[in-house]
């Protein structure tokens, strides 16, 4: 690895103040298992590297049932299913940061990490979508809000500008009667990259049987995780039946756009889509209904 | 021990057979054991190869200039620098071939034949530095078109990797160039007229592909050249002997320059038998005058030490209705990587090896590709050879309507059977292990859950015997230090110091093995082939039975009585009519020191006597239908041990090669894309299992005496790696009614087949 | 051009300080600047576990932490595993169930299976399986290693 200095500051003004100054030869470590990894390989360069997990807003996590979750960027994936709170409110969160990697990696690694690593197959992405996760980010400019489904904008790029920065992800209080299930494809049982991943929530009405609302989110079949707008949105005023869910699958398979690589063939992913979504859906619904 | 893990005894011995805890474990849990990255030396410089990115190329230059300027390098060296490159044709007269290769593929000359291929090595301050000046070699190639698969490979008009390589077939040398190496052929029998009385003929395609041992430790090795013009080497090796062998002949030294120094060692399986770094390393401590430690990364390991090759082989047997077979028949080709040597003889030797048949042929090739050269991997050729044979059984059974152990009962070699390539077995246990895998609870239970199946597969390997040297010195305190020149990759010296202290009539506690260098030694061979606890551990009885005779005549110095009436037994010496005379092997060592000294046995064995081993495993799979991913979910490996020295180890050697069976079965391969580069180099892309992906593998350990070992060792490392494969493709079939032909069984490829399977 | 760091750090419950520069791992670190080689190497990318290592309380790849970000944090290895008295029970269960054979592996394992045991003292074997999946052994199949920590915690035998 090329030589590099270190810098580990304690507020967001600071850091923006750095990365502003050095652009794309400064680059921020969180947990670092995608950062490191990379610039041993040499596929990213940096005079600077910032330490951004002595920034408070960064390392913090904060629930109400009424306000949501705010969850700082750079919070290892441990600290949100060791937390019974979040973990109750948010399982779908808490099933992808649950797989990322192993008990080692889970240990560093943070749901900001994998947003702002922007892989096609980054498991928390679906999750996050799905549950409509809000980007927050701080720049020179000061701050503003990015959706999720907005944040990845090509294979390892994101939506962030010159000297800005993901600060948080905030995710709506859950409503009653909602559910939410990422689930991925890997030919192991853990330490993989998802061939192909889905993540879906659902609201029911208050008998349980029938569909509010829907989202699904859908990783490695295309550029960036794909919001599958389609496949929630017919599910809303639909009773909750085999039928209904095959239908969204069918939709979801529909915007999937994949390639044939060494993971998996395009056919191969597709067809895993619309097994992932059926299953996320029922496994959502299953939630939602307390199950 | 556990059911799960069984030991059919029928001999039991005092120390032999018994589970001690092993004489290093405790260095080894502490983290004090020295590995070969571990060593440090004043003043050491970290070395650094850069490597070919292009599967196939013509080196028309290299600048090192730059590399060399920057601060902090120490030396630079490329092809240039090796003895070859100032030898001519003339001197090296029928030797040039062999040394081009060898030479070239330490550091490449004119041409680089995988991607991975050294072209050229930097020594520096550290490890970053001499990465830095890796990126400022300019090297310009001129690339040519690659091969990589062995069907490809053997066509007239493939791309040709060695201008001066022809066909060696049957002792004829081929006209011209080619890149099939060499064409062997055995036959028994005669195979028509087997097939003809057949009534019915089963006959097969099949494909493998490469795949890696996955040694977690990546290749090291630290040299210093001593002004006096002595070389030292530390490394992580096989074979100590091995590495000094093959850097003489690169560095055109004597051997008595070289010492090599084995350190202890991560994982080898046979992949750590060819020195990929040495020769490098110290070429660059002559040039840079201080000692230099390379090590390799992972990506390094993949992509430039040796995989197992992949391979093509047409099956075809045929059999009565009864279930007799009356003729097999195996064409296999198998990709030996940019030099010639694939394990295609064993291979050939292996594939019909578990069965008596009158009629059989085998037909191997060994065909060079653009891929990193292939190294042993665990009964090397076998597994590839049993996927194909196994599977093809398997079918055959199906059409026939029997069960498979009792088909293979039929047919099993036994004592008096003749291979194809003509030995004749001496005992050996194969019908034992199927009896005991049709006698086996897992057997008489159903396979469990939807989509499930079981699959049946047996397995041989030959063992190997070769050279080795022990010397054992008695000290006053009555303990013995056992010296060897084995190096222990999975417990080795505990099975050796227990059939020296079997022999010796004392506690294991009281044999202290060590593991030594080059110049401490006489030779050994490798630890390999399933060989050291069988002939190393020959070499300890012999040099015991050396002491157990000086212990003696000692005695009767002591006593002042004829040689021939003190005897040896159970750990003592003793007079044989005066039951007053009698002195515990503790008592009379600490005499030696004031009766003329300490006493050593010494030996040196080169026995022929190995016995053979096979295994039968019975798997248990589960098939998702929806995704095509197979989960292995119960899974017994019977094995002939002759008889278990250390019966945890050896169910360690039993459940390790298996679940390395798994991994091949299910998932690992190198994956190549279309201009012939790795595009797996990663422990996150080549998907060894993890503690995950399995479940507890249950063993059988039968012991059927190896008559050629005097407690009936039989060699057990490597046939545990042959049956998985073959198993697995069986147990898929059961679940799913699918034929996989070629390897990994990837979920994508399940899938692939049951679309076919239904229409497209 | 960026030079040494200096970092202070608890290892194994001592004060430390050294110097490094901040591209070395903290693999790099405790091996190459502090001699505490018994942390092993086998990818340098996340993806074995042989570098395992306990930063503030939990099991991390050393590989992929930089040296500098231990600053004021508390590192425990595999050196730091025995105690004076002896063996830790895993460690010596490992002995006795032949849960290793070449060794490599076995630091990374050890601190990973101690962390488990710590958290979860009754652990089972689908929970050991899970939690062990980030360290790779190649030579044991894992199932001498999987009885050895079943052998420890206090989860009733099946
Ligand atoms: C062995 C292994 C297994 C893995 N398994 C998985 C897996 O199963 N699923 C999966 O999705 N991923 C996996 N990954 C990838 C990686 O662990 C995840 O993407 C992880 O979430 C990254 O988080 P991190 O905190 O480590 O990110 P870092 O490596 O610290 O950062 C990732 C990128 O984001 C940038 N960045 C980080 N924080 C910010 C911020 N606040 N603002 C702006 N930019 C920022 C960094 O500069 C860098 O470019 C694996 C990695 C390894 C090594
Ligand atoms: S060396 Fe760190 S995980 Fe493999
Ligand atoms: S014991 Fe060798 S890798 Fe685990």
């Amino acid at each position: 690895m090329e030589a590099f200095d270190f810098v580990a500051p304690k507020s967001i003004e600071a850091a923006v103040s750095i990365l502003n100054e050095n652009g794309d030869r400064a680059r921020i470590i969180a947990g670092g298992t995608d950062i490191l990894v990379m610039m041993r390989a040499g596929r990213r360069l940096a005079d600077v590297v910032l330490d951004v997990k002595g920034i408070p807003e960064l390392d913090e996590m904060s629930y109400s049932p009424e306000g949501g979750l705010t969850l700082g960027a750079a919070v290892p994936c441990y600290r949100i299913y060791q937390d019974e709170a979040i973990s109750a409110a948010y399982p779908g969160l808490v099933d992808a940061a649950s797989l990322i990697g192993g008990i080692q990696i889970q240990g560093r690694a943070s749901i900001g990490g994998n947003l702002c690593n922007a892989a096609p197959s980054g498991d928390s992405i679906p999750a996050v979508i799905a549950l409509n996760g809000v980007c927050n980010v701080a720049g020179p400019n000061g701050t503003r809000q990015i959706a999720a489904e907005d944040f990845c904008t090509a294979p390892g790029q994101n939506a962030l500008q010159q000297g800005e920065m993901l600060v948080s992800v905030s995710f709506p209080a859950p409503v009653a009667n909602s559910g939410a299930n990422y689930q991925r494809f890997i030919p192991r049982n853990e330490m993989d990259i998802a061939v192909a991943g889905v993540g879906s929530s659902v609201v029911l009405d208050a008998s349980g049987e029938n569909f509010v609302s829907g989202r699904v989110a859908l990783a490695s079949v295309a550029p960036t995780p794909v919001f599958s707008r389609a496949a929630g949105d017919s599910l809303a005023g639909k009773p909750v039946s085999d039928e209904a869910i095959r239908e969204a699958s069918e939709l979801a398979m529909a915007d999937a756009v994949p390639i044939n690589d060494m993971r998996g063939t395009i056919r191969q992913r597709i067809h895993l889509i619309g097994v992932l979504t059926r299953r996320t859906l029922n496994n959502a619904v299953e939630r939602a209904r307390g199950g | 021990m556990t059911l799960s893990n069984q030991v059919l005894s029928e001999v039991e011995y005092n120390v032999v057979g018994k589970r001690p805890v092993r004489p290093d474990g405790v260095d080894k849990v502490t983290g004090r054991a020295q590995y070969g990255a571990d060593v440090k030396l004043t003043g050491l410089l970290h070395a650094k190869v850069l490597r070919s990115p292009h599967p196939h190329a013509r080196i028309r230059s290299i600048d090192t200039g730059k590399a060399e300027a920057l601060p902090g390098v120490k030396a630079v060296i490329t092809a240039k620098d090796l003895p070859f490159a100032a030898l001519s044709r003339e001197e090296l007269g029928g030797d040039y071939n062999r040394l081009k290769f060898a030479s070239d593929h330490m550091l490449a000359s004119d041409k680089v034949l995988y991607k991975g291929h050294p072209v050229a090595a930097v020594a520096a301050v550290n490890a970053h530095v001499a990465e830095s000046a890796l990126a400022l070699i300019e090297v310009d190639y001129e690339p040519l078109e690659a091969v990589v698969d062995v069907r490809a490979a053997m066509r007239d008009d493939a791309p040709l990797l060695h201008a001066e390589l022809r066909t060696s077939s049957m002792g004829e040398i081929g006209d011209k160039p080619s890149n099939v190496a060499a064409h062997l052929s055995y036959e028994k029998g005669d195979v028509e007229q087997g097939f003809g009385e057949a009534d019915v003929v089963v006959e097969r395609e099949l494909t493998t592909a490469s795949v890696h041992q996955g040694y977690i430790e990546p290749h090291n090795s630290t040299a210093f050249w001593n002004t006096d013009g002595q070389l030292n080497l530390w490394t992580s090796t096989q074979g100590a002997f091995a590495v000094r062998a093959a850097v003489a002949d690169v560095l055109r030294l004597p051997v008595s320059r070289i010492k090599v120094t084995p350190m202890e060692i991560g994982g080898g399986f046979g992949g750590k038998i060819t020195a990929y770094l040495d020769a490098i390393a110290a070429t660059l401590s002559q040039k840079a005058g201080a000692p230099v430690k390379q090590l390799m990364t992972r990506a390094e390991v993949f992509e430039a030490s040796g995989p197992a090759p992949g391979s093509w082989m047409k099956v075809k047997v045929g059999a009565k209705n009864d279930g007799r077979l009356t003729a097999v028949q195996l064409e296999v080709a198998m990709d030996a990587g940019a030099y010639p040597g694939s394990p295609v003889m064993q291979a050939m030797t292996c594939a019909f090896a578990c069965y008596d048949v009158e009629n059989g042929k085998v037909d191997g090739y060994d065909v060079v590709v653009n891929k990193p050269k292939t190294a042993a991997y665990r009964a090397p050729g076998s597994p590839q050879a049993a996927f194909g044979v196994e599977t093809v059984m398997d079918e055959l059974c199906q059409q026939l309507g029997l069960d498979p152990i009792d088909f293979r009962l039929l047919n099993a070699a036994k004592e008096g059977t003749r291979r194809i390539e003509g030995p004749v077995a001496r005992r050996i246990g194969f019908v034992e292990c199927l009896e005991a895998a049709r006698d086996h609870d897992h057997y008489r239970t159903p396979p469990e859950g939807e989509n499930s199946g079981r699959g049946v597969a047996a397995g041989y390997w030959m063992n190997r015997g070769f050279q080795s040297s022990c010397v054992i010195t008695v000290n006053f305190d009555g303990t013995v230090s056992l010296i060897m020149g084995s190096v222990d990759i999975g417990g080795t010296r505990a099975s050796i110091a227990q059939q020296a202290a079997e022999t010796l009539g004392i506690a294991y506690e009281d044999v202290k093995p060590m593991v030594v260098d080059t110049d401490s030694i006489g030779f050994t061979f490798i630890t390999g082939g399933s060989r050291t606890s069988f002939a190393t551990g020959l070499a300890a009885i012999e040099a015991a039975e050396s002491v157990k005779a000086q212990m003696v005549s000692r005695a009767a110095k002591i006593w002042d009585a004829a040689e021939d009436d003190v005897e040896y037994a159970d750990g003592a010496v003793r007079h044989k009519s005066d039951p007053e005379l009698r002195l515990g092997f503790k008592d009379l060592a600490r005499q030696l020191a004031t009766t003329g000294g300490t006493v050593a046995g010494q030996s040196n064995v080169d026995p022929a006597g190995e016995g053979n081993s096979y295994a039968v495993h019975l798997a248990d799979v589960q098939v998702d239908p929806d995704t095509g991913k197979t989960e292995v979910t119960r899974y017994t490996a019977i094995q002939d041990a002759g008889k278990a020295v250390h019966p945890s180890y050896v169910e360690g050697q039993i459940q390790g090669g298996a679940v390395q069976g798994i991994g091949w079965a299910l998932n690992e391969e190198y994956y190549f894309d279309n201009s012939g580069r790795m595009m797996n180099p990663t422990f996150l892309d080549y998907r060894m299992p993890t503690s995950l992906d399995l479940p507890m593998i249950d063993t059988v350990i039968v012991e059927v005496a190896n008559s050629g070992h005097p407690y009936g060792v039989r060699g057990v490392g490597e046939v545990p790696i042959v049956p998985p494969m073959a198993a697995i493709a069986n147990g898929i079939h059961e679940a799913t009614g699918l034929r996989l032909r070629s390897l990994p069984m990837t979920p994508g490829k399940i899938l692939e087949e049951q679309w076919e399977r239904n229409g497209g | 051009m960026p030079g040494v760091v200096h970092v202070q750090a608890k290892i194994n419950g001592e004060d430390t300080n050294f110097l490094c520069e901040p591209r070395q791992s903290l693999l790099e670190v405790l091996r190459d600047v502090l001699g505490m080689t018994g942390t092993k190497e086998g990818c340098n990318d996340g993806n074995c576990g042989a570098c395992t290592v306990v930063l503030d309380g939990r099991i991390v790849d050393s590989c992929l932490v930089l040296g500098v970000e231990a600053q004021g944090r508390e590192v425990q290895t595999i050196e730091g595993m025995a105690s004076p008295g002896g063996l830790h029970p895993l460690q010596q269960s490992f002995l006795e169930n032949a849960a290793l054979q070449c060794g490599i592996c076995t630091p990374g394992f050890l601190l990973a299976s101690r962390a488990l045991l710590d958290a979860e003292p009754d652990a089972d074997e689908g929970r050991i399986r899970h939690w062990l999946a980030g360290n790779l052994c190649r030579c044991t199949g894992y199932d001498k290693i999987v009885r050895a920590v079943i052998q420890v915690s206090t989860a009733p035998e099946k």
